[in-house]
């Protein structure tokens, strides 16, 4: 490839003896690397930043498909910067999964790109305005977390209102049969229960079909009142905190939404008021709720995700009126099947210009700041 | 009506027992030390018995209280009331229906819940540290499944309804079929089993169905099945249980009842598949209110001749 009349003509193009000496710098390095998009078919390639927690759990092939190669970036000894500029210039589509994000930076390395598939729920970790303004497709998780989500909410709920876990380690420890009046503190009742619901999506909607079962008194605030539902609407979140019992968390992270529960909100939710979370761990400011907390300003709380994960504030972990579980209100077998499914599906489809599974509109999206972003990134 | 003497089997609620000694002479049997030389004394003038899932008034009692006219039990079983002498000897009998309703059919969903996404073993895992070196493992999704209901009675029916706002189907084993209602009737319990992922008991203990859940219901269950008990602990041939869980032929068990409360087989306090609750099915301070109150309002009614609010006999 390097023969030297290339050399000749590369030389008489290129502008100084110092670029040119870099430019085959960097030509040589690449050439050392084992080749990655050496094909002989016309298929696609589609570029994986980071290993997918799928390949974790139902190994290396999960996403292969004949429709399309994949690129894995993760595997790679190169810099991610290197690597595309190397390897992902023909590259159209784009994988990323939790812990990858797909900011501008990237996206200016990727001039063939025309989708971005993403298996996360939220969408801050992707540029989105980059992706308007260059067009690129976005596939989002459509509705397959729904359900789960919803259901770990109730769980949580029910479990911070009823004491399960609670209970569920006395009885572990041996400490009902050494009791001598046998009786465990009581619980509170879930039904009449006023539940305040913060953004009133699919899974805010899920969430208020199952509480409407146990009798729950439904409310909520989203970005905009919803004329199709009959749950009342509070424009704001301080109002729906001090008329409810139960506040619960399904809105997206937005600039709007960061520390959208802050003291005020927990202070109008009051002290038999219990929260759940299973949403961003920057919704909440955790900082003020672990102080209601550990001071008995709020009555209990359910929490699936913290500001600072896997860090979760120690001070909680004594409290008995606190649920906590390792962001998995979405890790079920079940779900985690239908995500494969759903990202290979998107991906055959685009690559058969078939309407994409679940496409994700780009004219409606919240704003979110470049800063936000980089700190979700580290 | 301060001398008639009302005897409390056990303790239940400070509430109740505040409340009763304000109306009647009340009688703490638990603080007795000498049982039957204290019935002996005060027989003839002990006309009630308040009871509830402990303790209630089985023939001994009865027979020794000649002057025994109502049993107001703090629960909505009646296993512990010997109801045939109670018929016989014309004493009237109450209990709490509908009052504890909700709460039991919330902790068997809770209890599902639990089991099949793990929650209890998710929150032990966070406050391991261990979350720091990896994600917890993958748990089972409780949406869609089918859930197998034994006894749909008003707790059953409860348990029916919300299951439904998680698509999950409902299938039903009862002493008949019920033709008005949709869910799918099994006409035994093994098949109701067979057909089932979670299968929870909601109906009364009586001869009939005890140990209604035996090795053949536990086997038709299987590895994948979840069993939840929400109603007496005699429902369960108990030993069977425990090995099942202990060599992995039952997928899982979430517990409020036992065969000898307050004692739990401990072989299953290590099993991460099983939730284990200490009998507070209804549990709840708003409840157990409500029913002290519907107890207070039966006794009150029948010493003033009116009638009761919840018979049963």
């Amino acid at each position: 490839m390097f023969d030297s009349s290339f050399i000749k003509t590369y030389l008489k193009c290129a502008g100084s003896a110092e670029q040119t000496r870099s430019h085959f710098q960097m030509a040589a390095q690449t050439q050392t690397e084992p080749p990655m998009t050496s094909t002989n078919d016309d298929l696609p390639y589609v570029l994986i930043l980071k290993k997918p927690p799928t390949f974790h759990y139902f190994g290396d092939h999960s996403f292969d498909s004949p429709k399309y190669h994949l690129l894995k970036a993760y595997e790679s000894p190169l810099p991610l910067p290197q690597f595309l500029l190397a390897h992902a210039q023909s590259v159209q589509a784009v994988v990323s999964t939790r812990g990858a994000p797909v900011t501008a930076d990237i996206i200016h390395l990727l001039p063939s790109l025309r989708l971005v598939v993403t298996t996360s729920q939220g969408l801050n970790h992707i540029d989105l305005s980059e992706c308007r303004l260059r067009g690129i497709a976005v596939a989002g998780a459509g509705t397959i977390y729904s359900a789960d989500c919803a259901d770990s909410v109730v769980a949580l709920l029910i479990d911070v209102f009823r004491k399960i876990s609670a209970a569920n380690r006395f009885v572990k420890q041996g400490l009902w049969s050494s009791q001598s009046q046998p009786q465990y503190p009581l619980g509170s009742k879930l039904g009449g229960k006023r539940v305040g619901i913060v953004g009133l999506g699919s899974i805010g909607t899920e969430v208020a079909k199952r509480l409407e079962a146990f009798g729950c008194i439904i409310s909520y605030n989203s970005r905009k009142k919803n004329p199709f539902v009959s749950y009342t609407f509070y424009p704001h979140v301080v109002e729906l905190a001090a008329n409810c019992d139960v506040l619960i968390i399904c809105c997206a992270l937005t600039d709007e939404t960061y520390h959208l529960i802050d003291k005020q909100v927990l202070t109008a939710l009051g002290e038999n008021g219990v929260i759940v979370n299973i949403a961003r761990g920057p919704i909440i400011d955790e900082k003020e709720l672990v102080r209601c907390l550990v001071q008995g300003e709020i009555g209990g709380a359910g929490l699936d995700v913290f500001e600072h994960e896997p860090h979760v504030p120690t001070e909680l972990f004594g409290l008995d009126n606190v649920v906590m579980s390792p962001h998995n209100a979405v890790f079920t077998n079940e779900t985690f099947e239908d995500r494969r499914k759903l990202v290979v599906g998107n991906l055959e489809a685009f690559f058969s210009n078939d309407p994409l599974l679940t496409p994700v509109s780009l004219d409606d999206q919240p704003h979110f700041s470049g800063e936000l972003l980089a700190s979700l990134s580290s | 009506m301060e001398s008639i003497g009302v005897l409390m089997a056990c303790p239940m609620n400070t509430y109740l027992e505040q409340e009763l000694e304000k109306r009647f002479n009340l009688h703490k049997f638990w603080t007795v030390p000498e049982k039957s030389a204290f019935l002996t004394t005060h027989k003839n003038s002990i006309r009630a018995v308040v009871g509830n899932a402990f303790a209630g008034a089985d023939a001994e009692l009865i027979e020794a209280l000649p002057k025994l006219e109502i049993v107001a039990s703090f629960s909505v079983g009646l296993d512990k009331i010997d109801l045939a002498k109670c018929k016989e000897k014309g004493i009237r009998v109450t209990n709490t229906p509908d009052v504890l309703t909700d709460d039991v059919a919330d902790l068997a969903i809770g209890l599902m819940l639990a089991v099949l996404r793990r929650l209890c073993e998710s929150d032990r895992y966070v406050r391991s540290g261990k979350w720091k070196k990896g994600d917890y493992k993958l748990t089972t999704k409780f949406s869609g499944k089918r859930v197998g209901i034994i006894g749909l009675g008003r707790i059953g029916l409860a348990i029916a309804k919300r299951a439904e706002a998680f698509s999950c189907p409902i299938n039903y084993f009862a002493r008949t079929e019920k033709p008005e209602i949709k869910y799918k009737y099994y006409p035994s319990v093994v098949e109701l089993a067979a057909n089932s992922d979670i299968l929870v008991v909601a109906c009364a203990l009586t001869e009939e169905t005890r140990h209604i859940i035996n090795r053949e219901v536990i086997d038709a269950l299987g590895p994948k099945g979840v069993l939840i008990n929400i109603g007496r602990g005699p429902h369960v041939d108990e030993p069977e249980l425990v090995s099942a869980l202990v060599e992995g032929r039952l997928g899982g068990a979430g517990l409020d009842v036992f065969e000898h409360e307050p004692e739990v087989p401990e072989e299953l306090f290590g099993l991460e598949n099983v939730v284990l609750l200490p009998h507070v099915g209804s549990g709840t301070i708003e409840t157990r209110q409500a029913m002290a109150d519907l107890v207070i309002g039966n006794l009150e009614a029948h010493f003033l001749n009116k009638p009761l609010l919840t018979p049963v006999v």
